[in-house]
């Protein structure tokens, strides 16, 4: 797979205090960097850091905001459920024939790079407006690169593995827990974190366009009535939760990884 | 006295694959291996060592001929009593080198205690003990096939095969490692069958050689060297060690010289 | 064609006969899915009219736009990277957790600021394929082998005369990779935008069809753009592949 994924090919973080202490000071200058162009442009167009965080305190401390927050969790997590364990499984029963994988991949990558939202239409006009259009937006946005993942994970197991799993005279079963399970699981979850961060974004954007509720109802609301501070605020929010979450992601990616 | 392990008139064919027509790899080809023996196997690139040694492992069947293990046939399977050391570093990343070795015997459903027993001691053997818990990607590319022989030892073959196994490694570790095989067939007096592209490796370690010709493989002579049994690498000093090796030459020569020539 | 490419065209072939069939045979309700055949004739229609040229124009040049800014951005980025191995480690996770961010977000931020033009359409799909062009430059530049580099400095090649003549052909195929994406990335990050809110272009029309309930002109929308982006990455497949098929990839 040569081009889906190579957003993933980052060098491996660096260990030791000083790095982490460096990513601290970048993060340091973006938040800068943010102050003047708020200064720039003011306060009507871009809010402080400040600004933003207190807005953000503000929209917490208000009862409905439990109810759009917990309508986008629901969605998004039951997306990402399908996502994930769809995906998965869908792609190893393509990755353990080399034909059905050969066929498949141009295809996944035509759907890879084509702008889904545009066929939110047919997902609204099949599901009607509510939650479950919202998950089918977040599933199908990452259960695509999922499935690539986890079909190059089995298709790519190294055979002397699978040779090695026969000589040591084991059961299918064996192998198939033992050895194949450990084999692709670093792939695997390389590709659980592109899903997770395609499935975000496929809930957020249904919300935007379709919804009564929910975090991307608010963003857009927001944007209506013109108010660019609770924007950046619900932006500030949903960008910290993204980061920790791939942060957390990614040093197990690259635990699984490290072994190999 | 029968015959350990025993090949009679094997052959085997791939059959064509798209416009490439069929392959004939191997044979006919006879072999007997006496109970306790180092054999060696050498031959010029593509004459089929390897698909010898998948079909005398039962992990590959022949189109003709019997293959046989303490006179059982051997048939699409592995024989119990049969251990095989590949080419390529088959360590399994995600573990230890202790649960590489144990791995086997876990996956037999043997007891954790005689587990960790023949583990031990194997990993002793192949002076292992002290990186139990490192994982194959901390160590060196002759540690990790010491691995894949410490994963095979524990389950007590009786026939050990390995393919080339050393090809990967620098001349000086190999002359070791084989000081180290030559130890280990001591030791577990198993019969040894050895594949390598190495004509120095065949004389020193073996008590024949089997020299094959190019494709179709065939063995074109069996070269008994009659060394001791207590021999190492030092034997590259005798004489007879020149003698052996020269011998192994003479045949290979013609035949490598067409293997190249039908590389494509 | 070959084996695989068969069973691809009887695959795609045969869904479309099961979904016309399933259409008229009024299993799926004609409110919402109508047959391919139907979907074939509104893309010819709308093509015919010549009212849709416009708008389909409007978002290649936005494409365009974010392709061009994007790509420029991101060699240099990449390039700069490469140079100043600190700030590159200290951006790092950052980078690395960026996709997961839905930087789409930014999208109402833009109209804001720069109000209901291009620009928030050019930013988004900017924002979208920097990084991925900034990450592949990098990745490039990381695989030049030391080897080649070595040999360049034996045989006393300038600066420049490096550069040109062995970093960057040794390093394209994975620049070409970065190109592939920040493709897709424009295009979905503009359509993407238009889509949600936009006066004109290919994602609006789309989105206006739909509100008037106009399924033919939808549909035919859809299948156009699906035939664009598969006929965008079936030349860059090609393309590629004559390019460097005989170059090993480390």
């Amino acid at each position: 797979m040569s081009a889906v994924g190579e957003e993933l090919a980052v060098s491996t973080p660096q260990t030791g205090v000083s790095g982490v202490l460096d990513t601290l000071y970048a993060i340091a200058a973006l938040l800068f960097a943010w102050q003047v162009l708020h200064w720039i442009a003011g306060g009507l167009v871009l809010p402080s850091p400040l600004g933003a965080a207190n807005r953000l305190a503000l929209i917490a401390a208000d009862p409905e905001f439990a109810g759009h927050a917990w309508e986008t969790g629901r969605a998004f997590a039951t997306a990402l459920l399908i996502s994930l364990i769809g995906g998965l499984g869908l792609g190893v029963l393509l990755g353990v024939h080399r034909l059905s994988s050969e066929v498949a991949e141009p295809m996944l990558v035509a759907l890879y790079s084509m702008p889904k939202i545009t066929l939110y239409p047919v997902i609204l006009l099949l599901f009607g407006l509510g939650i479950s259009a919202k998950i089918a937006f977040g599933a199908l946005h990452g259960i695509i690169p999922v499935i690539m993942f986890s079909m190059n994970a089995v298709r790519n197991i190294r055979p002397v593995y699978l040779r090695s799993a026969r000589a040591m005279r084991l059961a299918a079963l064996q192998t198939g827990l033992h050895v194949m399970v450990p084999a692709t699981l670093p792939e695997i979850v390389s590709g659980f974190r592109l899903g997770f961060a395609l499935t975000l974004l496929g809930t957020l954007i249904g919300e935007m366009f379709a919804s009564q509720r929910g975090i991307g109802y608010m963003l857009l609301k927001a944007m209506e009535s013109n108010e660019p501070t609770t924007i950046t605020a619900l932006a500030l929010l949903l960008i910290v939760f993204a980061t920790c979450a791939s942060w957390i992601l990614l040093a197990i990616d690259n635990r699984l990884h490290r072994r190999t | 006295m029968t015959a350990h392990a025993r090949l009679q008139g094997i052959t085997r064919t791939y059959p064509s694959v798209g416009a490439h027509p069929p392959v004939h790899a191997l044979g006919p080809l006879d072999l007997e291996l006496q109970q306790g023996e180092f054999f060696s196997v050498v031959g010029p690139s593509g004459c089929g060592k390897s698909t010898l040694f998948d079909v005398l492992a039962g992990l590959s069947t022949a189109n003709s001929g019997t293959v046989e293990f303490e006179d059982k046939p051997v048939t699409g399977s592995v024989p119990d009593g049969i251990g095989v050391v590949f080419q390529e570093d088959a360590s399994f990343p995600w573990l230890t080198v202790w649960d590489n070795a144990a791995f086997g015997l876990r996956r037999a459903g043997l007891p954790e205690r005689e587990v960790a027993e023949r583990v031990e001691h194997a990993l002793s053997f192949m002076g292992l003990r002290s990186f139990a818990r490192a994982y194959p990607a901390q160590l060196s590319g002759g540690m990790r096939q010491r691995v894949c022989i410490a994963r095979t030892l524990v389950a007590r073959p009786r026939l050990l095969l390995l393919d080339e196994p050393f090809g990967a490694l620098d001349q000086q570790t190999r002359l070791l490692m084989g000081d180290e095989v030559l130890n280990l067939w001591r030791e577990t007096g198993a019969t040894v069958l050895l594949i390598t592209h190495a004509l120095d490796e065949a004389a020193m370690l073996s008590d024949r050689v089997g020299v094959m010709s190019a494709r179709p493989g065939r063995f074109i002579d069996l070269v008994t060297t009659g060394w001791p049994k207590e021999r190492d690498s030092t034997i590259v000093a005798e004489p007879d060690f020149g003698q052996v090796t020269a011998r192994l030459w003479s045949l290979l020569r013609a035949e490598s010289m067409k293997a190249i020539a039908g590389l494509p | 064609m070959t084996r695989a490419g068969g069973i691809r065209a009887a695959v795609i072939g045969g869904a479309a006969a099961a979904l016309e069939i399933a259409c008229h045979a009024g299993w799926i309700d004609p409110v919402s899915v109508i047959p391919p055949s139907q979907m074939v004739a509104g893309a010819y229609t709308l093509l015919a009219s010549g009212e849709y040229y416009a708008d389909i124009l409007l978002t290649l040049e936005n494409v365009g736009l974010a392709l061009l800014v994007s790509l420029a951005f991101g060699f240099l980025g990449g390039l700069v990277l490469h140079r100043l191995p600190r700030l590159r480690q200290a951006i790092d996770p950052l980078l690395a957790s960026y996709y997961a961010v839905p930087t789409f977000l930014f999208y109402p931020l833009f109209i804001v600021l720069f109000g209901l033009n291009r620009w928030p359409l050019v930013a988004i799909g900017f924002l979208f394929a920097v990084v991925a062009m900034m990450l592949n430059t990098l990745n490039g530049f990381d695989r030049v082998p030391v080897v080649l580099t070595k040999t360049a400095r034996v045989m006393r090649l300038t600066r420049t005369q490096e550069i040109a003549r062995v970093t960057l052909p040794a390093c394209a195929p994975y620049i070409f990779t970065g190109v592939k994406l920040a493709i897709a990335y424009s295009f979905i990050g503009v359509i993407a935008g238009e889509f949600v809110l936009s006066g004109a272009g290919f994602g609006f029309k789309i989105a206006f069809a739909y509100n008037n309930f106009d399924n033919p002109t939808m549909y035919g929308l859809m299948l156009l753009l699906l035939l664009l982006v598969g006929s965008v990455n079936m030349l860059l497949y090609y393309w590629e592949r004559r390019l460097y098929a005989r170059q090993v990839r480390a």
